[in-house]
This record gives C-alpha cells, sequence and structure tokens, in this order.
C-alpha cells in the first residue's frame, strides 16, 4: 500500500520535472544564442554541408600540342586520342556529353578536352573516416596486446607477469599526448631515419599513430582481460586441469570463452574512449575528425557551427558504438 | 593402485595449516575407500594431492606406478587417468552437456568427434540423462549436474574416480540418485576414493573407511569396524555426532 502511494506521488511530480529539463535546456540554448548575437556573430548553417560531399569540377586538359584525331567510345567511357608533329597521347573522359573538343579540333597544351562535375566526400567526412579507422585498427591490435599482456600479467613466470606490469604501468601513468609524441618524433625518427638508411621508403604519420593508439588501448585491456580471467571461478580451472587439459588448452577452451562475455562490456567503453582519444593524434599532422575540423574552421571562419558538428559526430560514433554493444549483449550474452 | 607415503602438506596463507601431516595410506585395484571427518581435517586436501591439484610438500605419491610428485612426471597424462567429481560441480556453463563431455576427449584424448559424441550418449545413458544433451547446464537440477559431471570424468577411462563430497550441495531429494550412479560404478569395479557423509552409502559400497582429523589418518577400517566399534575417542566422538 505505501509503495503504491508513493509511486502515485511521483508521479505528479513526474511530467512537472520532464518541463523543468526541457526548459532549462532550451534556456541554455537561447542564452548561448543570444550572447552570440550580442558579439554579432553571423551563423550560417548552410556553409556546412559542402563538408560533407561537394560538387567538385573536375576538368580534363591536353597536355601536348596537337589535333584531335579520333574520339572513339569505349565501355570504360570515350578515348581522345591527340596527334601532335612529334608524339601522341590519349585522354578518357567519362561520358559523350561531358566532351568539349570535335574531331578535327587543334589543341595547345592546357585546353580542356572535357568537363564535369562530380560528389565528392568533404573534409568532414574524410575527418570522420580516418577517425574511424584508426580507432578500428588501434582496438584491433589494442585487444591483441592486451590479451597477451593480461595472460602474461597473470603468468607464474616473473619475468612474463614483470614486463607485463612494466608496460602497463608506464601506459597507464603517462599521458597519451606525450606518448604519441615520444612514438612520433622518438621511435618515428628512429625507424625513419633507419629505414631511409637502407634505401626504404618511410612510414608515413599514421602508422605511429595507430601504434601509440593501439599500446594505449592494449594496456587498459590487458587489466580488463585480467579481471574478466580472474572473475571466472577457480574451480573451472580445475575441473579443466583434472581432466588432463594444458593450462593453455584450459585457458582457450574454459576459462577465455567465458570470460569473453564479461570483457566484452569494458571493452567497448575502451573502443569508444579510443575514438575520443584520437583526437590528439591531429598532432602529429594526422587528419582526423578534430584535425579536419579545425582546418575547415580557419577557412570557412564559422568556427562554432563546425565544433558543434564536430561534436555532434563524435557522438553519432560513440553513442551508435554503445548502441550496437547493448544489442550485441542482449543478442549473445544471455545465453 | 594408489599408495601415499609421508605425505604432509602445509598452507601459509591466510594463516598457517598443516593440512595433512604425515598421512600414509593404500587403496587396492577396484577397492572403494570412503574418507570420513570433520570440516578442516584436511579430506579434500589429501584427494587434491592425488592428482596434483595440490603440491604435496613431503611424501610420496605412486598412481598405479606413477610418481606423481616427480615435477618429470607428464601430469596431464596421469589427470586424465584420474578422474575427479568436485563438490560444486564446475561444468563448463558455455558448453551444452554433450560438448562438456566430448570436449576433453577431443583435446586431450583426441578422439574423433563421432566416437567421442557415442562415448558421451553411452554415459549419459548411464547416468540416466541421455534427454539433457542438449542442453545448457544451468537447465539442469544440482543432481543432474553431478551426474553429468561424472560422465564428464568418466569419459576419459579413468583408472581411478575421486569423489570430494559429490551430494554436499544437493538439495535431500536430489542425493539419492546422485549415489546409485556411483554404487552402480562401485559395483563395475572402479576403484574409487569418495569423501562423503553419506553414511549410508559408507556402509554399503565402501570396502574400507579411513577417518581423518587434523591432517592426520586416526582410524581406518571395514565399514562393520566403523559402526559397530570404533577405536578410537575421536572417532567415536564424530560418528555420534554425524549419525
Ligand atoms: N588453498 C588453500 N589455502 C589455504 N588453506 C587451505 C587451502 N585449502 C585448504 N586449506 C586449509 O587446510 C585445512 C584442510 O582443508 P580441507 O582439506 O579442505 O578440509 P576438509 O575437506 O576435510 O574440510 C583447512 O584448515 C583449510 O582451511
Ligand atoms: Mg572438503
Amino acid at each position: 500500500m505505501a509503495e503504491r502511494k508513493v509511486v502515485k506521488r511521483r508521479n505528479r511530480h513526474y511530467f512537472l520535472w520532464i518541463g523543468v529539463f526541457w526548459g532549462v535546456l532550451a534556456l541554455g540554448i537561447g542564452l548561448l544564442y543570444f550572447s552570440t548575437l550580442k558579439i554579432e556573430y553571423v551563423w550560417r548553417w548552410y556553409r556546412v554541408p559542402q563538408y560533407f560531399l561537394y560538387k567538385a569540377n573536375i576538368e580534363i586538359r591536353a597536355d601536348i600540342d596537337g589535333d584531335v584525331v579520333s574520339i572513339k567510345p569505349r565501355s570504360s567511357g570515350v578515348i581522345v586520342k591527340v596527334k601532335g608533329p612529334s608524339d601522341s597521347a590519349e585522354y578518357t573522359v567519362p561520358d559523350q556529353s561531358y566532351l568539349r573538343v570535335q574531331e578535327g579540333d587543334h589543341v595547345f597544351p592546357g585546353d580542356i578536352i572535357g568537363t564535369y562535375s562530380k560528389w565528392k566526400p568533404g573534409l568532414l567526412l574524410v575527418g570522420l573516416y580516418t577517425t574511424l579507422k584508426v580507432s578500428i585498427i588501434g582496438i584491433i591490435f589494442g585487444i591483441f596486446i592486451g590479451l597477451v599482456a593480461g595472460l602474461a600479467r597473470i603468468s607464474e613466470n616473473p619475468a612474463f607477469k614483470w614486463w607485463s606490469i612494466v608496460y602497463i604501468e608506464i601506459i597507464r601513468g603517462s599521458p597519451l599526448l606525450v606518448q604519441i609524441f615520444i612514438w612520433y618524433f622518438v621511435l618515428g625518427t628512429l625507424i625513419n631515419t633507419l629505414l631511409a638508411k637502407q634505401g626504404l621508403q618511410q612510414l608515413p604519420p599514421i602508422y605511429y599513430g595507430v601504434a601509440s593508439l593501439a599500446f594505449f588501448a592494449g594496456a587498459y585491456v590487458a587489466e580488463i582481460v585480467r579481471a574478466g580471467i580472474q572473475s571466472i571461478h577457480r574451480g573451472q580451472m580445475e575441473a579443466a586441469r583434472s581432466l588432463g587439459m594444458t593450462y593453455s588448452q584450459a585457458m582457450r577452451y574454459v576459462i577465455l570463452p567465458q570470460a569473453f562475455r564479461r570483457i566484452l562490456p569494458p571493452l567497448a567503453g575502451q573502443f569508444i574512449s579510443l575514438i575520443k582519444d584520437s583526437s590528439l593524434l591531429g598532432i602529429i599532422a594526422i587528419r582526423e575528425l578534430t584535425k579536419a575540423t579545425r582546418e575547415i574552421v580557419t577557412t570557412s571562419l564559422q568556427p562554432f557551427e563546425l565544433w558543434f558538428v564536430c561534436a555532434l559526430l563524435y557522438l553519432i560514433l560513440t553513442f551508435g558504438l554503445s548502441m550496437l554493444m547493448q544489442y550485441l549483449e542482449r543478442r549473445f550474452i544471455i545465453t | 593402485m594408489i599408495r601415499v607415503e609421508n605425505v604432509s602438506k602445509t598452507f601459509f596463507v591466510p594463516h598457517e595449516v598443516k593440512a595433512l601431516d604425515d598421512v600414509s595410506c593404500s587403496v587396492k585395484r577396484g577397492e572403494v575407500v570412503v574418507i570420513i571427518g570433520p570440516s578442516g581435517s584436511g579430506k579434500s586436501t589429501l584427494l587434491r594431492c592425488l592428482n596434483r591439484l595440490e603440491y604435496a610438500d613431503t611424501g610420496h605419491i605412486y598412481i598405479d606406478g606413477v610418481d606423481v610428485l616427480d615435477p618429470k612426471t607428464d601430469i596431464n597424462k596421469l589427470r586424465a587417468e584420474v578422474g575427479m567429481v568436485f563438490q560444486s560441480f564446475n561444468l563448463f556453463p558455455h558448453k551444452t552437456v554433450l560438448e562438456n563431455i566430448t570436449l576433453a576427449q577431443l583435446i586431450v584424448r583426441k578422439r574423433a568427434k563421432k566416437e567421442a559424441i557415442e562415448k558421451a550418449m553411452f554415459l549419459l545413458e548411464k547416468v540416466g540423462i541421455p534427454e539433457k544433451a542438449n542442453v545448457y547446464p544451468d537447465q539442469l537440477s544440482g543432481g543432474q549436474q553431478q551426474r553429468v559431471a561424472i560422465a564428464r570424468a568418466l569419459a576419459m577411462d579413468p583408472k581411478v574416480m575421486l569423489f570430494d563430497e559429490p551430494t554436499s550441495a544437493l538439495d535431500p531429494e536430489m542425493i539419492g540418485e546422485v549415489l546409485d550412479v556411483m554404487k552402480a560404478l562401485a559395483q563395475e569395479g572402479m576403484t574409487m576414493v569418495v569423501v562423503t557423509h553419506e553414511m549410508g552409502f559408507a556402509r554399503e559400497v565402501a570396502d574400507r573407511v579411513i577417518f581423518m582429523d587434523h591432517g592426520k589418518i586416526v582410524e581406518v577400517g571395514t565399514p562393520e569396524h566403523f559402526f559397530t566399534n570404533p577405536e578410537h575417542e575421536r572417532t567415536k566422538l564424530f560418528l555420534s555426532q554425524i549419525l
């Protein structure tokens, strides 16, 4: 009875507080908007979409002096053959309608042979893609590193155990920004110089960026893995060993599959952190979402819109991911 | 079959306990030995030393001539020959009943899948729950889980079976079904070492009873001896409390 009363009373105020919630939210946005008017900021949301997708004009220009001797349709487009006194060249125009020359025309270097426009991904979309790419590769390697380090951490072999502890403590005890600098300016310089000495190609910054993220995530994954394994009842290992399984067989077939189900949710949280942490990679010239936004802001001069959009894009990634995780958990973990 | 000579085992964490204190005993092939004794007397530790889940500090243990405590002994091979059934079942919760019974057959005994499944079904038939082959352990009652655990151990064709209070975690109405499986096993001539508080089982099935207290074997004898005229005061006291 008493319980029912409490519920009823809560119900009466419930909608009031929902009203308060939306009211305060609207007030905050209103105040922000009002103050931007005060400093005469002009909102230009219509300028934002072009940074997602834009129509690029593509011009196919001649680079020799000569006559258009033939125009032949092919499956890949129209092949325009230009023949000059000393050399000849072929140009492919995707469609007949894009052509700006006819057979027999004379062209000079720089003349337009064909022109058309095409949708291209803008800087924001490119940045979003890079962010997603480095995060996914980072977490995949991070999980692998974390699994090895986590297993080493609970190993009875002191060498494995102490390496793992040292690794985890170093990574967790220093700022990611500093780790990125060390990867890029110290290890990167070392490796690239050594590669150059061997006459090999240097590695682009994104390699070092992904490495720093992977090793950073790995330390946290190691602790997640360790906690997950230790949460499995000790009787499981004993039962497996008493059947004659080796330690690694027991780990692989009995302990890890059970631990994995418990590890999955915190692992997803780590992945979400990694997506956000990847915003630091801009400082070593990787054009991820944050760096891309900064570049656009300097050219468009619309910082307010763009930073909000940037934040929103991160939010979509992280929120989408946690929804996906919840779905997967419901599907696979409750069995 | 099993020979235990002057085995001692001390635990230091969380505090110093001499769990086994100079224990010697032996079990002949086909014999059923029941170990009884108050809680904390070292019964589980003795059993766990037999397949080296605990490493005895001193003494010698031989199973079928194999020196258990020799570091050079292939312990996994030995453990495959020694079946163990735990108080808390310890079935693998992420695997079906059938997979529980086939897993070690496949990866330890390296049997073909078909053979392993046939063996598993045969054993499930034997423990009386063939219809549960494809369910997960958490859908079974405690008694059914323990019978699956027995089948899982038997699937390795062990020479010895060790039971550590197999019915202590069960509701009273399920104890009988597990004991029946164990009795049938004893009748087939399986060598068994059973830690239990089920005195009816001891009286009916045991060839010998061992009474332990404070890490020592206090008294050994036939069930008749134990339940009619026990020698030691400690034994009398314990039996009077439990019967
Ligand atoms: N893994 C362990 N670590 C520390 N002490 C233990 C451990 N296992 C058993 N003991 C101690 O050893 C003694 C004997 O335990 P146990 O063999 O489990 O007795 P029983 O099975 O007869 O109840 C107890 O005092 C117990 O607390
Ligand atoms: Mg015990």
